[in-house]
């Protein structure tokens, strides 16, 4: 059997919802245009601030700090902040450190939580629903409320001002495990029961039917641990000292009041720090905008 | 029989779980004794959720169990102390105002930016649901800034509320109102960064009423639209009713969320510790951290644990009494 001729019974072709006008909707009724006006005026209050820091971050220092309401400063716009943050070493070091350090928590917490998600939604083995609640139990634990167990935990195994440090305490996230067995439970069986009397192994099954099936999902999952492990700052604040191990966020929090008014500089930081995200929302946005609106998780 | 989990779990645990699996299930293609299927079944079982669980023990049971002896010794970060002092603690921690103080702000904190947080955000989806041209600029502007890191959130509001160069001083001197300094002030910082959660994370609660908003079948509109039922009307009779469960979920969600308070108050006012601030997790990190009394911040995660768990069981109890009314 193939799964290509089969992904279409199991996962109809993804439709994007059309936005339907309610009935009593006229085109250009006046309510109609009172909405369009009211969103217009809540989306220019939402992108104000970011617009507004980006126009900062191509002013000069002293038009950055004179205060007046302009969106281009009176020297003109420039670069200079932003040359001048990233010919600050760290900041290139930073941003690799929140790159690996997040590609590899995505990495490890997709592994392990698909494989024990298909193990509770599959598999048959003794204590299968109690042991599920009890990882389900772990869902509502505030992982802030762990910060100085684990903290010393780190500390015994010696992985503070670690990579490994910094990512193995990210990894579990019970949540997840939920969602994808959730998902995984909408498979149909007769699909694997097909490949099981052609003679798969359950891993076999798993790898080359139940995986490439659930794309959707693993998109979702594998987008929201991305941005929750790389805006993440607690942990990554207590567990690197290293300036040269630091992620973005915690890189950026320490020279903040080195930078203190240099306010050109300092919104130069956040627009370059949030770039990457922005890029990221561009790419994935029907993935993220999906992923919200069925599973309902999210980072903060 | 009894042995098989563990061996089981010794074999995941080697890092080529996928082929040990494999080897395990290829004998399959043998007539099946309903013993031997059952037990092949138990360490496959095994194999697979060995890598979860041995990081699920470890990452979270054990810190669990471990926080709790934690809170009933006089551990220090410096590797002094781990007497055990028994409920000393959370004895002290219980008679501590600065604790409740906290805990108070966190409660303060979680009203004040949930009502806004749920309100703005259903505002936000029904306008967008009403299908204006433009979907794609509504749903960056509204969500965009959920995506952005605590850092860069508490950067860009800092300098918008700064007390002399800031764009919200701007605004009040434009409608003739005293400067006001925000952050520094006592009676309005934690406004301030009420504000900038709002701007921050409502995008996540538009995108799950949008959600909700778009499975209300429109058959029930079209049905109302012959009925002679106006848009309000069908506001109020069709699409407020039915979002009443997406709103109790928001409303949950957010609630738990908002009692995490840290990231934005913490680096907003730039690490300093104000009395009107201080949330309960930040209080936890000074002690723990700045103050290096492991033992005394565990007693006070488990206050909050408590007040997370006692909170969420509320909004279930609830939820679920009114279900039985309905």
């Amino acid at each position: 059997m193939t799964v290509t001729a089969t992904r279409s019974i199991a996962v109809p072709a993804a439709k994007e919802k059309a936005h339907p006008r309610k009935p009593g909707d006229r085109p250009f009724g006046p309510l109609r245009i009172a909405a369009f006006a009211v969103l217009l005026l809540m989306a220019i209050g939402w992108l104000l601030p970011f617009l507004w820091a980006v126009a900062t971050a191509f002013k000069t220092e002293n038009d950055a700090a004179s205060g007046s309401p302009t969106w281009i400063g009176e020297s003109g716009p420039t670069a200079d902040a932003f040359t001048a943050i990233l010919s600050q070493g760290n900041v290139w070091l930073w941003a690799w450190n929140s790159l690996a350090t997040s590609v590899a928590i995505t990495a490890i917490t997709l592994a392990i939580s698909a494989l024990a998600a298909y193990a509770f939604s599959r598999l048959d083995f003794r204590g299968r629903k109690w042991l599920f609640a009890v990882v389900i139990a772990g869902i509502v634990v505030p992982p802030q409320a762990l910060i100085i167990p684990l903290f010393y935990q780190m500390l015994a195994f010696n992985l503070v001002d670690t990579y490994w440090g910094l990512i193995l305490p990210q990894v579990v996230v019970p949540a997840m495990v939920f969602i994808l067995k959730q998902f995984f439970d909408g498979v149909p069986i007769e699909l694997e029961d097909a490949a099981r009397v052609d003679g798969a192994g359950r891993f076999r099954i798993f790898w080359s039917i139940v995986l490439p099936l659930s794309r959707p999902i693993l998109a979702a999952v594998a987008i929201f641990v991305f941005i929750g492990a790389w805006n993440n700052f607690l942990w990554p604040f207590l567990v690197i000292n290293d300036t040269t191990l630091m992620t973005l966020p915690v890189g950026l929090q320490t020279v903040i009041s080195a930078y203190g008014v240099q306010y050109a500089q300092v919104m130069a930081q956040a627009v370059l720090a949030a770039l990457p995200l922005i890029a990221v929302f561009l790419v994935f946005q029907k993935q993220i905008v999906k992923g919200v609106a069925t599973t309902g998780f999210g980072g903060q | 029989m009894t042995t098989a989990p563990q061996t089981a779990r010794a074999t995941g645990a080697a890092p080529t779980t996928g082929a040990t699996t494999r080897a395990i299930v290829t004998g399959s293609a043998h007539p099946r004794r309903v013993g031997s299927k059952n037990r092949r079944e138990q360490l496959v079982s095994w194999a697979f959720l060995a890598p979860f669980m041995i990081a699920f023990v470890l990452f979270l049971v054990w810190p669990i169990i471990h926080g709790i002896y934690l809170s009933f010794t006089d551990q220090s970060l410096t590797g002094t102390g781990g007497g055990f002092v028994g409920v000393a603690n959370y004895v002290e921690a219980l008679s501590d105002p600065t604790m409740w103080r906290s805990m108070g702000n966190t409660l303060w904190f979680t009203v004040l930016s949930t009502v806004p947080l749920v309100l703005v955000a259903l505002v936000m989806a029904v306008l967008v649901d009403r299908g204006i041209p433009g979907q794609w600029l509504w749903r960056l502007s509204f969500f965009m800034p959920f995506l952005l890191a605590s850092t860069v959130i508490s950067q860009i509001w800092v300098w918008i509320f700064n007390p002399q160069i800031g764009a919200a001083n701007n605004i009040l001197k434009a409608f003739g109102m005293e400067p006001i300094a925000w952050l520094q002030n006592a009676d309005t910082n934690m406004y301030a960064i009420v504000i900038a959660t709002v701007w921050w994370t409502v995008g996540f609660n538009f995108l799950l009423y949008l959600a909700a908003l778009q499975n209300i079948p429109a058959q029930q509109y079209e049905a109302a639209s012959l009925d002679g039922a106006g848009p309000w009307r069908q506001l109020w009779s069709i699409t407020i009713p039915q979002l009443g469960p997406a709103t109790v979920l928001i409303v949950m969600l957010q609630v738990l969320a908002s009692l995490k308070l840290f990231d934005q108050a913490y680096q907003m006012l730039n690490g300093v510790s104000s009395d009107t601030t201080r949330s309960i997790v930040q209080y936890m990190y000074e002690a723990g951290f700045v103050g290096y009394r492991f033992g005394f911040s565990a007693a006070i995660s488990y206050i909050f644990f408590a007040l997370i768990v006692i909170i969420g069981v509320a909004q279930a109890l609830v939820v679920s009494r009114r279900r039985n009314l309905r």
